[in-house]
């Protein structure tokens, strides 16, 4: 049981992280569907950013919540210029090209943005400073720390401003209306292309964020960092549904809690000796015969993508299927 | 009329008589540029055979490389001192080939209700999968050797030729990349002359209907779930060919060459070349193995001469450069380099509306 719950805080702090990198991808996909294969590296330079900002000013002694903060806020202008840019030079050219081509752009764009970063930070893994007092609480049999609490509150404080930006602002609206109809959007009034350029700014500035949470939850930060993350995340994105806003928040929980709670029981649910038809060899002395080891944690979030959408083929919360192949 | 037909005939016999001479033309810079043009080779196998599925049939495949994975080990696993297996090659290629398709039939089954975008991270997934498990079913019993790898995998041996070694034929010395290269060259022909009778047959009209309007093909008869397991199952098939032939070329294959970014490689090559058209996919899949690796050995003496020294690792311009090539490629030719007529039509009939 113990294990149970701490799977279930584990899952859900990565699981709130993936949802808010999949608000980036869907968003995008919502509006102009794209996939936005850039966008985990996106994540990726916020981190990097962030990683490079926070270690200058922990050298320099300042306090540790300042450092942070600092570092983000250095991050998310940084990304929103990368989105901006990504938009405007790669993706807006291409609107009314066959469908493919700005797919092949944005795996252009992710290419030349990771090896970018690799010539300005190099190959090498940047750690977090040890900035940060590791305070921990107990819950329900299982600790959680403070940076998890941090980032489950920031993940759902964010998911929260995005929901009422998006339902409750004039450019929300314009957002979803140009999501239901570019063209008759703009015989409305709505600028289409600023509206869309905003949608990837914003998509950006979650990255940044999100970038800097993964960061510091791992202690690591390398210019690789976000192919799988955003593989992850779009993955969640299209769980939910892709192109559906509270679609991505629920995949995103999830994946990170089906990821978490795989990892946890696949070794002893595996385990051949437990239903004794292992080999005896093997499971002499209460030894183990464990087919899948917790190694196999990366398949759970295609196996489970790959069930719901042959029972669900549009996602979870997805109710409208695309009809251009 | 007959002047063309004269003209395309001397064309064809042209770049024929290249094809025949340029391993010897390419052995004189080197035989690691003979091996590139293996490499070259076996992208152009991969392309046509994804050219299947994304270009006829307008399924977009983003795992495409599973099934090179899938055929490389059936190869391995079928040849090499592993198992103590060591069957000989015509026999592995066709099981290899037909293993492949059996997992696109396994791909392609659950998943043919999804369209676009949903088929494509499904597809993605299952290359995802593959290669975990290739990964890890080293434990609890050793298939795979995990990412250690499978190595000292048997060359082809056809007839009592060995492919590994150098042999003179008539007083020409053929190297063993070379006696690949012109085994890869049949094959090629081979692919590209099904391709080109798919294209044509009422199995490549129905994969067109399909691509262009799957309520409407349904509606004409066509029994569009079962024609897209064909593709799946083809397309993968010649995946399986490609990587049964890396295996053997290679001698070694591990999981790291089966990563997603190999798909997506192929993936451009398709796109970039001109989907659904055979002499673009071709070109899309010979540029982009070449240009890397004619980067690779020009971007050092470069740098070398202009500044003296190196100031940024080859590897790294060589990726920057590949990535912005497709950035550019797609902004002025969206329909690829070479695009197929429908494609044309399709987007100057975008232009007019």
């Amino acid at each position: 049981m113990d294990i149970f719950v701490q799977q279930l805080v584990n899952g859900l702090t990565l699981g709130a992280v993936y949802a808010i990198v999949a608000l980036g991808y869907t968003m995008v996909y919502g509006i102009i569907q794209l996939i936005n294969f850039a966008h985990g590296e996106v994540v990726m330079i916020g981190a990097m950013v962030a990683f490079t900002v926070i270690n200058t000013l922990a050298a320099a002694g300042m306090p540790p919540l300042m450092v942070v903060l600092i570092g983000t806020a250095c991050a998310v202008p940084v990304c929103m210029l990368v989105g901006y840019a990504m938009e405007r030079m790669a993706y807006r050219p291409l609107r009314s090209a066959p469908r493919l081509a700005p797919l092949i752009t944005a795996i252009g764009v992710s290419i030349i943005l990771q090896h970018l970063a690799m010539l300005v930070w190099s190959r090498n893994v940047m750690a977090f400073p040890q900035i940060i007092p590791l305070t921990t609480y107990s819950f329900l049999g299982a600790t959680i720390t403070g940076v998890q609490l941090v980032i489950l509150g920031l993940c759902f404080a964010m998911m929260a401003g995005l929901a009422l930006l998006v339902y409750r602002t004039r450019l929300g609206t314009a957002m979803r209306a140009t999501a239901q109809n570019p063209q008759v959007a703009r015989l409305m009034g709505v600028d289409v292309n600023r509206v869309i350029a905003a949608t990837f700014v914003i998509g950006a500035a979650l990255g940044a964020v999100a970038g800097v949470m993964v960061g510091t939850y791992y202690g690591v930060a390398q210019y690789t960092m976000g192919a799988g993350l955003g593989l992850k995340a779009f993955a969640a994105a299209v769980l939910g549904g892709i192109g559906n806003i509270p679609g991505a928040m629920v995949g995103g929980l999830l994946l990170g809690v089906v990821e978490a709670l795989g990892a946890g029981y696949i070794g002893d649910l595996t385990d051949l000796c437990r239903y004794g038809i292992g080999p005896a060899a093997n499971c002499a002395d209460g030894g183990h015969f464990v087919l899948f080891g917790s190694n196999y944690q990366d398949v759970f979030a295609f196996v489970v993508l790959i069930l719901v959408l042959v029972f669900r083929p549009s996602g979870l919360l997805g109710e409208r299927v695309g009809d251009r192949a | 009329m007959k002047r063309t037909r004269r003209h395309l005939w001397a064309g064809v016999a042209l770049i024929a008589v290249a094809l025949l001479l340029l391993p010897f033309a390419l052995s004189l810079a080197g035989t690691a540029w003979v091996r590139i043009a293996n490499i070259a080779l076996l992208y152009v196998l991969l392309a046509l055979g994804l050219n299947i599925v994304v270009g006829f049939a307008g399924l977009l495949d983003l795992g495409y490389i599973a099934f090179y994975a899938v055929g490389a080990y059936v190869y391995a696993l079928l040849a090499s001192p592993h198992f103590g297996l060591h069957l000989p090659f015509w026999v592995i290629l066709p099981i290899g080939a037909m293993v492949a398709a059996l997992f696109g039939v396994m791909l392609g089954a659950p998943t043919l209700k999804l369209r676009g975008d949903y088929l494509a991270i499904v597809t993605l997934g299952f290359g995802e999968i593959v290669r975990i498990f290739l990964n890890n079913l080293s434990q609890p019993v050793n298939i795979t050797r995990g990412p250690q790898g499978l190595a000292g995998i048997d060359p082809v041996r056809i007839a009592g030729v060995d492919f590994s070694r150098s042999d003179s034929v008539l007083g020409v010395v053929l190297s063993g990349p070379m006696k690949y290269y012109y085994l890869l060259l049949g094959l090629m022909l081979a692919i590209i002359l099904i391709n080109v009778r798919l294209q044509d047959s009422r199995i490549g009209r129905a994969w067109e209907a399909i691509r262009e309007d799957e309520v409407a093909a349904r509606a004409m008869g066509i029994d569009t779930t079962g024609m897209k397991l064909l593709a799946f199952a083809m397309g993968a098939s010649f995946g399986g060919v490609a990587g049964g032939m890396f295996s053997a070329i290679q001698g070694f294959i591990s999981p790291e060459s089966f990563v997603l970014v190999e798909s997506v490689m192929v993936v451009s090559m398709v796109v970039l070349g001109g989907m659904g058209n055979i002499a673009g996919v071709i070109l899309g899949a010979v540029l982009l193995a070449f240009v890397p690796e004619i980067l690779r050995w020009t971007v050092e003496p470069a740098q070398q001469a202009l500044f003296g020294k190196m100031l940024i690792e080859p590897e790294v311009i060589r990726m920057l450069i590949f990535g912005l090539a497709l950035v550019l490629v797609m902004l002025f030719r969206p329909a690829g380099l070479l695009p197929s007529a429908v494609r044309k039509r399709e987007l100057e009939g975008d232009r007019a509306a």
